[in-house]
């Protein structure tokens, strides 16, 4: 980590919420698709995916813009499967979710031997530019939004914005009600189907672009398993944070400042293992779980396919 | 009659899966054309030949094959014990991972007499994944926290305090690794020591059969599988869901457990620093799902499983990129998925057979 000149406290911030990003964006793809009603275990596969498309965009075409359109695509596309046998061919989600998850590794690893004839990882591509000299000259906070990138603005942005839809909007309802009760929500002529492929395809289009965030940032290459168990870390905020969007974001946090604490703590010399540092994100998520939150309530259609025209 | 019947059910439980398998292959061929630049034929020679040789065609292979079924057995059924209640267990992967390293540790010790220290060892192991998974088991139980969240919280623990113990106290000087274990806590391997195959795989053909009683002839086994069919209507005829949850968990973790154990005495015989998980566990997700969580039909499937990992090597040989055995996993389970498909025909026609009489 590169805090020359910075205090502490405010690296520390600045590399939690770059942390952060990529289990945001999973983490609120999660919610779109288990709230209206799909379990989707495949975010781990889908931010492989993206992470890989994000940089083959911008491999081939010099510009990481494109780079996150790729893998928005990608994320959606590998999505659609999944929605496509959850939803018409009424599958286990949960097989349909691991099965796209192992897809997801050993397609991107055939693609990195085919595409760019390399093993393990890719070539560097073009990084997606953040004015970091400009954000620094704004007065107070310019040392601390000079760390940050663009995916950390959309990042909070799309939590906002998922927030309002879910509780605010017209299709939020409808999304919130296939999830609780779709027979229901058929009943008063919802597309219970339309609703979930919007959901899921969406979810997937997150997680692509979580996954751009997580290769096309700082590293700007994509290496085989560098999204490693992220996609679970976001499941695991998500119904942390109690299926909300904050929640879901606050949980993120949790994840992401204990692991950028443990980067800053090995500075301090204290006499403990590198390995519990690494680890107390994951003990303190136990406990508050158990602790406070206690029983978190997913959607109650979560995971089972709706059959139309069924008693 | 019924004989019959029971030939007929098993057939065609075992129809779709194969149908899969075979399509998984097919389709796995045209990744084989495009990396190879060569024909279809061309293409399904290869592969097969590689996969084949790989897998089953050698006796090495062969062998190593079954030395990748051992600790999947142990996964796998772990896995299957866990949906059988109605749980995600994805902490098999945790309670595989620890039992590596509690068993190593306890395998270490000196001067305990050698079948004995085979059972410390294998009960070592055991106890360790039971209480990985019995924490998660018992918080779902008494809280009602998320079994999903813990587990995967406990995966990670698993993973850094681990490597603690093995980077740290239990440590070899100038390894990642713990000391190897003494000779009297090693598993025998019946082929000779130049075959890592031993009688782990015993060991894991012999829990298959006793989860099967167990789930079918026992009222233990019978109260699981209610709750996991229906929780209320369990509750309702009198079952205790809470105690049922933390005996599945803990059991479930006993056998990845007791997988880890025979992985640590049999296979590896010490415990390497864990970079990343070790994807045993994972990998039994997808055996006991392709298994539709029967443990007898997780022996097919960690041998279907266990001989495509096996011929990845055998593909690289013949210069055919390995993640093909991969995707063809991926294929095969979005198959098993997708069987509603086969449902839907075969009502298709139970319609139809009704029109026409």
């Amino acid at each position: 980590m590169n805090n020359t000149g910075l205090p502490i406290i405010v690296a520390l911030l600045a590399s939690t919420l770059r942390l952060a990003t990529p289990l945001i964006f999973a983490a609120l793809g999660g919610l779109f698709s288990e709230k209206s009603g799909v379990v989707n275990i495949g975010l781990e596969g889908m931010l492989t995916i993206g992470a890989f498309f994000a940089v083959y965009g911008s491999f081939k075409t010099n510009n990481p813009w494109i780079g996150i359109i790729f893998a928005v695509i990608s994320g959606a596309a590998i999505a659609a499967v999944h929605a496509f046998l959850s939803i018409h061919l009424k599958a286990d989600q949960t097989i349909s979710g691991v099965a796209i998850n192992i897809f997801a590794a050993a397609i991107t690893s055939y693609l990195l031997m085919v595409l760019f004839n390399r093993q393990g990882q890719t070539d560097g591509v073009t990084p997606l530019y953040y004015p970091k000299e400009a954000m620094q000259s704004i007065p107070v906070i310019g040392k601390f939004l000079g760390e940050l990138n663009w995916y950390v603005f959309i990042a909070i942005a799309l939590v906002i914005v998922t927030n309002y839809i879910f509780y605010k909007t017209p299709l939020g309802l409808r999304i919130r009600a296939v999830g609780e009760h779709p027979k229901a929500a058929d009943t008063l002529g919802i597309g219970v189907y339309g609703i979930r492929y919007l959901c899921v395809i969406l979810s997937g289009a997150l997680a692509g672009l979580g996954g751009a965030s997580l290769s096309l940032s700082n590293t700007n290459l994509f290496r085989e398993g560098m999204v490693s168990g992220k996609g679970f870390i976001a499941i695991a905020a998500m119904i942390f944070g109690n299926y909300k969007p904050f929640g879901a974001l606050w949980a993120c946090l949790i994840f992401a400042l204990a692991d950028a604490f443990q980067i800053v703590a090995q500075g301090l010399g204290w006499p403990f293992p590198t390995e519990f540092y690494s680890a107390i994100p994951f003990i303190i998520t136990m406990i508050v779980l158990s602790g406070f939150v206690g029983k978190t309530v997913p959607p109650a259609a979560d995971g089972i396919p709706y059959e139309k025209g069924e008693k | 009659m019924k004989n019959k019947k029971i030939i007929k059910s098993v057939a065609s439980s075992l129809l779709f899966p194969l149908i899969s398998i075979i399509v998984a292959m097919f389709v796995a061929v045209i990744f084989v054309m495009w990396a190879k630049h060569i024909s279809f034929f061309k293409g399904v020679q290869v592969m097969f030949k590689a996969i084949w040789n790989g897998s089953f065609g050698r006796k090495d292979s062969f062998i190593e094959t079954l030395v990748y079924v051992i600790p999947l057995l142990f996964t796998g059924l772990a896995n299957a014990v866990a949906f059988k209640t109605g749980l995600f267990n994805i902490g098999v992967e945790g309670e595989f991972m620890i039992s590596i390293t509690v068993g190593a540790i306890v395998g270490i010790i000196p001067g305990i007499p050698p079948v004995i220290h085979v059972i410390l060892v294998l009960i070592a192991g055991t106890l360790a994944g039971v209480l990985w998974a019995g924490i998660v088991g018992y918080l779902k139980a008494k809280v009602g926290s998320n079994e999903v969240v813990n587990s995967i919280m406990m995966n990670y623990i698993a993973l850094y305090f681990s490597n603690y113990l093995i980077m740290g106290p239990f440590n070899k000087k100038g390894l990642a690794q713990t000391a190897d274990i003494q000779p009297s806590a090693m598993l025998w391997r019946f082929l000779g020591d130049d075959y890592r195959v031993n009688i782990g795989l015993y060991i894991g053909l012999l829990m298959v059969v006793l989860i099967y009683i167990f789930f079918w002839k026992t009222t233990w086994g019978y109260e699981i599988r209610a709750v996991g069919i229906n929780q209320y209507a369990a509750e309702y005829g009198g079952i205790n869901i809470k105690k049922n949850i933390i005996l599945a968990m803990a059991i479930s973790g006993g056998i990845a457990g007791l997988g880890g154990a025979v992985y640590v005495s049999g296979i590896q015989h010490h415990a390497i620093q864990m970079v990343s998980f070790t994807g045993y566990g994972f990998d039994g997700i997808a055996v006991a799902l392709l298994a539709k969580n029967n443990p007898i039909g997780i022996i097919f499937s960690a041998l279907l499983f266990g001989a495509l990992n096996t011929s990845s090597i055998s593909l690289q040989m013949a210069n055919i990129p390995k993640q093909i055995v991969f995707l063809i996993q991926a294929i095969i389970l979005i198959f098993v998925a997708a069987d509603y498909v086969y449902k839907w025909i075969a009502e298709k026609r139970k319609k139809g057979a009704l029109l026409n009489e």
